[in-house]
């Protein structure tokens, strides 16, 4: 394949179209990201960092990195099994099942954020039955993990789905024969071949996590220091019209984004040498 | 292999006929949990997906009818949801096929020729994905926006996009962005460049090469793109939510109008147009799994992200 496209000249539309792409890639995303790191600069990184520290941004930067984290902590042993029972069993609904899973990438962020709060608000659907003893998930940060891992769950089965059928049955065979436990076989076999996709989902899922608006804010509650996430303090800031403020956080969050990117690549680069795919 | 090691254990036969082989082999005994264990982990996967899955989908219909079909359809043909319906339409109707141009542009240009930089091309097209779509609002009201780099030109100028259509139509292009190129790029880099030097060779043209060639080989990933680009296009919450200014029956779009109906606790009109929405997901599901099970050898890779 390689040798083939090397022969550029063969096909037209090179100009065209590779000016095309930059032309509106610029215009839609190079640009406009421009202006935020234009304003940004205008700020100076101390001033970002002043603006970061101030009690209640630091509050709210730490709500939505920490829950981020629990939440692609969850899915992944809780993505990890889903992806585990809908790649190796056979059984009624896996199939239904298998394509819910993509829910959350097609349901609109805010219907699910409407959906959880009648199911977890202290009189919705679940929430009636815990009031009683004392829990509350919606309007506390329980309710922004809850929606966090609804948002990241498809990112670590469908990471990690793939590589559970591409595995070698004949490594568990051979695992088996040797005398290893199941468990032993799982945990020393298995895992270690699925880490680096449970990381890259992992990865992706915090991501997402950090950078989620609209399923967060009716269940979270939004109180400042508490349960008001970076995102919304964002939009506070615009509606404060301090467009430093919003700018600040907005970098802070675009940084952590391009570290995370980063850190996706590495452990794609480090699975691909050690074992020698994605 | 593995078949044979089930026969010979013969613990759990082997039924499941005209099964795919993953399934076949995991029956055997020695690659697969035990009963129990494996009774534990399907009921944990299952209690799982239904609760944090089917569980939002089933509340958003209930909720819907909650007070009944007469009060559904009364909150759907309200003045200002019908202007957020077509609002939600028309945002789609110009921001997809402007991705989807992109996409074939930038496809072609990729996967069909060699050029340095082409790795850091694709990082940047897939640079939407990585940013938080309120940061994506924000970006274009810094640049747009009256205190922005060019609001004060579009002021004299009276131009608006801010607070106005044009803004929700480029936020919602952004958050779209890499849907259908990278879909196409991965797919058409797969297939190479045989197809079209054969149909140049013949003496077709460039243009018809890729109308009869490279699309015919392309439309069902084009499709798997366009329907995922559209789902989020109408959906997309937070970047709209930003640069909308959300003025009823002007710049409020299908999920802006969700929220200002919950936050009026007008709790089952906004799930009444929730469903709808629900509604656009479920069918988009439907279609990506059929072209999944229908058409998987026609789409890119296995591995999906968004």
């Amino acid at each position: 394949m390689s040798l083939v496209s090397q022969r550029n000249s063969i096909l037209p539309g090179f100009g065209l179209t590779l000016g095309y792409t930059l032309l509106y890639l610029g215009a839609i995303v190079l640009l406009p990201l421009a202006a935020l790191v234009l304003r940004a600069s205008s700020l100076g990184l101390s001033g970002i960092w002043q603006i970061a520290m101030e009690p209640r941004t630091f509050a709210a930067l730490r709500t939505s990195f920490s829950l981020a984290l629990a939440a692609a902590g969850i899915n992944v042993v809780f993505g990890g099994i889903v992806a585990w029972v809908l790649s190796r069993y056979e059984f009624p609904g896996r199939r239904l099942l298998d394509a819910a899973v993509d829910l959350p990438f097609a349901l609109p962020t805010a219907v699910a954020g409407i959906a959880l709060a009648a199911i977890y608000a202290p009189n919705g659907w679940i929430g009636v039955w815990l009031a009683p003893l004392g829990w509350k998930i919606a309007y506390t940060p329980l309710g922004i993990v809850v929606a966090l891992v609804f948002i990241g769950l498809p990112f670590i089965v469908r990471t990690v789905q793939p590589v559970i059928a591409e595995l070698n049955l004949d490594l568990e065979e051979a695992s088996a024969t040797l005398g290893a436990t199941r468990y032993q076989t799982l945990s020393r076999v298995i895992l270690p071949t699925l880490t680096p996709a449970l990381l890259t989902g992992f990865a992706l899922a915090f991501a997402r996590g950090v950078g989620e608006y609209g399923s967060v804010i009716f269940v979270a509650g939004n109180l400042p220091y508490v349960s008001e996430i970076a995102p919304l303090l964002i939009i506070v800031k615009l509606e404060e019209f301090n467009y430093a403020g919003a700018t600040a956080i907005a970098t802070v969050m675009l940084g952590a984004s391009f570290f995370i990117l980063l850190a996706i690549n590495l452990i794609q680069a480090w699975s691909r040498r050690r074992l020698g795919y994605v | 292999m593995s078949e044979t090691l089930a026969d010979w254990a013969e613990a759990r036969p082997v039924t499941i006929e005209g099964r795919t082989k993953a399934h076949v082999k995991t029956r055997s005994p020695v690659t697969g949990e035990g009963p129990v264990l494996a009774g534990v982990l399907i009921a944990i996967a299952v209690i799982f997906l239904l609760l944090f899955l089917v569980l939002p989908l089933a509340v958003v219909f209930y909720e819907a009818f909650a007070k009944g079909v007469g009060a559904y359809f009364s909150a759907l043909s309200t003045p200002d949801a019908r202007s957020a319906i077509w609002l939600t339409l028309t945002v789609a109707a110009i921001a997809v096929p402007l991705n989807i141009l992109f996409g074939l542009a930038a496809a072609w240009a990729i996967a069909k020729f060699r050029f340095p930089g082409k790795s850091f091309l694709i990082t940047l097209i897939d640079l939407p994905f990585s940013v938080s779509p309120v940061v994506a609002g924000l970006i274009y009201v810094l640049l747009f926006g009256a205190q922005g780099l060019l609001g004060p030109w579009l002021k004299a100028h009276d131009i608006e996009i801010i607070f106005a259509v044009p803004g929700i139509v480029l936020a919602t292009v952004f958050v779209t962005f890499p849907f259908v190129a990278r879909e196409l790029i991965a797919l058409m880099e797969d297939q190479g460049t045989g197809d079209e030097e054969v149909a140049l060779s013949l003496g077709a043209t460039g243009f018809t090469a890729f109308l009869r060639v490279t699309l015919p080989n392309i439309k069902w990933a084009l499709l798997y793109g366009v329907l995922l680009c559209n789902a989020r296009a109408m959906g997309e919450f937070g970047a709209v939510s930003v640069v909308s200014g959300h003025i009823r029956g002007k710049t409020n779009t299908m999920p802006l109008h969700v929220e200002i109906l919950y936050n009026e606790y007008n709790v089952a009109a906004a799930f009444a147009v929730a469903s709808l929405l629900a509604l656009l997901a479920l069918v988009t599901l439907v279609l990506k799994t059929v072209l999944e099970s229908r058409f998987g050898d026609e789409l890119p890779g296995k591995s999906r992200r968004h």
